[in-house]
């Protein structure tokens, strides 16, 4: 346990200063939710209808940029390794990771929510709602991006590998996100904001659990 | 016929069985009532099926043991199930298409069972992709078998959310119900289709453990050492 | 700690087609400082990343300060501290906030006193990014302190360092000879390794060709391959 608070403490040291780097991010999703907005047109509803996939889209393509950038400072210098030989649990240090990068996450997402509403006309007055759905979703990316950041990190063409190997397996988790975020900003008459929520807790479970337990594997010869 | 003759006799088998199970069920079975001749896709698609998703699951099995016990031969096995389970899988997208489009006027219906087997053709054509990019074997067969053990488990859940998402729009799916008056030649291509992809399996595994061996040094046999002395004798 | 610090058995490790090490059998007294010789490419490295658990044997069996590096790997890591080719650094932090980090995992308190033994207390508070090769050299040694192993493992520390840098490097080991850590040190400066070495190693392809009293060691691998 006080290795996992040393990892994070340490993760969110690193965040802290190369938070530029964060800020870039953001833009990057901010334009990602301005172009979507071309592929629709100026039709009010309809944009308002695909609010909330479009602002998963515009995460999910954001969070490749943060999510290996995680890594980037941990195999420079082989830091990782270091920490490892110490020694240090690898599970500490994936959930450390993993932890430091869904606050990220959670970060990022909040912050394009108000471009969402800007551009979209999608706003809410469920906030509280819409926060815990961003939550949801972001440990949903990020428990198995964290393993396959780690993992992509050390090969080459790794800023094609992670997309390839995320985008697919977080079908589920950017279903019910997009799902329950669609029902936040559009009204839910048969109450299946629950159902949807209980999918992302549900997948979030699972891959925190497994990714967790697999790390080792990873990042271990 | 020599020992590496069997995975050829194997798929010729079952290349005769599908040969005879489509014949069968293309020209001589009766017509479906409300499908009509379009149905008759459903001999090769439903085979096609059930061995995309048997290959994945014998690659999750191999995996997995490869993570647990080691060796060589499973990340072989492995690498050939993957392989092959990601081709049966985009032909049963592709078969998916080629009905769907007279029967529904559009290519592609969000059927979840083809949905599923869409994104998981695309995960693990990723985890495909994963090998071809890290050159250590040692390492290319853990984070291969690791990916593919994530994978695989998210079949399961893949497939619940499209089908809750696709049930919420009432689109139609894929009918799997097929009446017993065409059980047989249905039963002929599965197994045809099961031996064809068995001794297929086979022979890729063969491929990728050769290719192993020549990327591993060989191992040192009784090699004699020029040592003078072991340290922590007398000096 | 056992009379042996280290003791291998046919040791072998690959890189894809070649074998980086070789069936190599070699023991180490406890308490010894033993020189690690060989040309560019001849195994040095790769020995002492097996003997720090970094890497996995492919064959044969290493023990370090008793425990087999194989199946007790995290109490051969609590025993050992490496000084590799990699500083091990996070470079968006400072020499202080690094040195924090690797004691807040190892559970001790931090000591920033190592940062003024290794002369790098005016940079203390600079991120490491900003460092010269040397002053990571002079950190990653201050990381080795910090972990106050029974069995220190040297790659080529000189190399990058400084004349003031060598002296502190020579103190360094002179102190952890007092205090009974054996120290295996990979290096190319064979004058400096007989003076300072009891016992020396000579590896030439991944095999152990020689092995002595470091005052012996020969110019020439035996057989007459090129000078170390």
């Amino acid at each position: 346990m006080s290795q996992f608070l040393a990892a994070l403490r340490k993760d969110l040291l690193l965040q802290w200063r190369t938070r530029s780097q964060l800020v870039a991010v953001f833009v990057f999703g901010a334009s990602a939710l301005l172009l979507f907005s071309f592929a629709i047109g100026p039709n009010a509803a309809a944009l308002r209808e695909f609010a909330g996939g479009f602002l998963w889209l515009a995460l999910l393509l954001a969070s490749t940029l943060a999510l290996a950038d995680s890594f980037e400072s941990e195999m420079s210098q082989h830091a990782l390794e270091g920490l490892l030989l110490l020694p240090a649990d690898p599970r500490a240090l994936y959930y450390g990771k993993a932890v430091a990068n869904l606050l990220q996450l959670t970060l990022l997402g909040a912050a394009l929510v108000p471009v969402m509403v800007v551009l979209y006309d999608a706003g809410t007055a469920r906030v509280p709602a819409l926060l815990g759905i961003i939550v949801l979703g972001a440990a949903g990316l990020s428990a198995p991006g964290t393993l396959y950041a780690a993992m992509t990190a050390q090969v080459r063409a790794r800023n094609t590998l992670l997309p390839l190997l995320l985008f697919p397996l977080v079908v589920p988790a950017l279903l019910g996100a997009v799902k329950a975020t669609s029902l936040v900003i559009l009204g839910d008459p048969m109450g299946q904001l629950g159902a949807w929520t209980g999918l992302l807790v549900a997948f979030d479970v699972i891959y925190w659990s497994l990714c967790g337990l697999v790390f080792e594997r990873v990042v271990e010869d | 016929m020599g020992k590496g003759g069997w995975p050829f006799a194997v798929a010729g088998l079952g290349l005769a069985l599908l040969v005879w199970g489509s014949i069968w069920g293309l020209a001589f079975a009766p017509r479906e009532q409300y499908m009509g001749d379009v149905q008759r896709i459903m001999y090769v698609h439903v085979p096609t099926a059930w061995n995309a998703l048997l290959a994945l699951t014998f690659g999750f099995g191999c995996a997995v043991a490869f993570l647990l016990r080691g060796g060589w031969r499973w990340d072989a096995r492995h690498e050939a199930a993957i392989e092959v389970g990601v081709v049966l899988g985009a032909l049963l997208c592709f078969q998916g298409a080629i009905w769907a489009k007279p029967t529904w006027g559009v290519w592609w219906d969000w059927d979840p069972r083809l949905t599923t087997t869409a994104v998981m053709v695309f995960a693990f054509s990723g985890i495909l992709a994963l090998r071809r990019f890290v050159e250590d074997p040692a390492r290319r067969a853990v984070w291969s078998a690791v990916a593919t053990v994530i994978a695989f488990v998210d079949v399961p859940i893949v497939y619940f959310s499209v089908n809750w998402w696709n049930s919420l729009h009432q689109l139609q799916s894929t009918p799997a119900t097929v009446s017993s008056a065409f059980h047989w030649p249905l039963r002929i291509n599965a197994f045809g289709v099961l031996f064809l992809m068995s001794g297929w399996i086979w022979l890729r595994a063969r491929l990728a453990a050769e290719r192993l061996e020549g990327e591993l040094a060989p191992p040192l046999g009784g090699i004699e050492l020029a040592q003078r002395q072991p340290l922590g004798g007398t000096s | 700690m056992p009379p042996l610090a280290v003791e291998t058995t046919g040791l072998s490790r690959r890189y894809g087609r070649r074998w980086a090490l070789s069936d190599v059998s070699l023991r180490v007294p406890a308490g010894s400082v033993v020189m690690l010789a060989g040309r560019n490419g001849s195994g040095k490295s790769t020995l002492l990343r097996v003997l720090a658990t970094a890497l996995r044997p492919d064959h044969g069996s290493a023990t370090v300060a008793g425990h087999d590096v194989r199946h007790e790997r995290d109490q051969v890591r609590r025993a050992v501290a490496l000084l590799g080719h990699h500083s091990f650094h996070y470079e968006a932090l400072t020499a202080r906030e690094n040195l924090e980090i690797a004691a807040s995992f190892l559970g001790r308190p931090t000591r920033s006193s190592l940062l003024e033994r290794v002369g790098l207390e005016a940079r203390a508070d600079d991120p490491v990014s900003s460092f010269s090769a040397g002053m990571r050299k002079r950190l990653a040694l201050a990381r080795v302190l910090l972990q106050d192993a029974a069995v220190v493992l040297l790659d080529e520390p000189y190399g990058e360092l400084d004349p003031p840098g060598f002296a502190l490097l020579d103190r360094v080991i002179a102190e952890l000879r007092s205090r009974a850590a054996t120290v295996i040190m990979a290096t190319h400066l064979v004058d400096r390794g007989r003076a300072l070495c009891d016992h020396a190693l000579l590896l030439e392809e991944g095999r152990l060709v020689w092995s002595g009293a470091a005052a012996e060691m020969p110019a020439e691998a035996p057989g007459g391959s090129a000078r170390v």
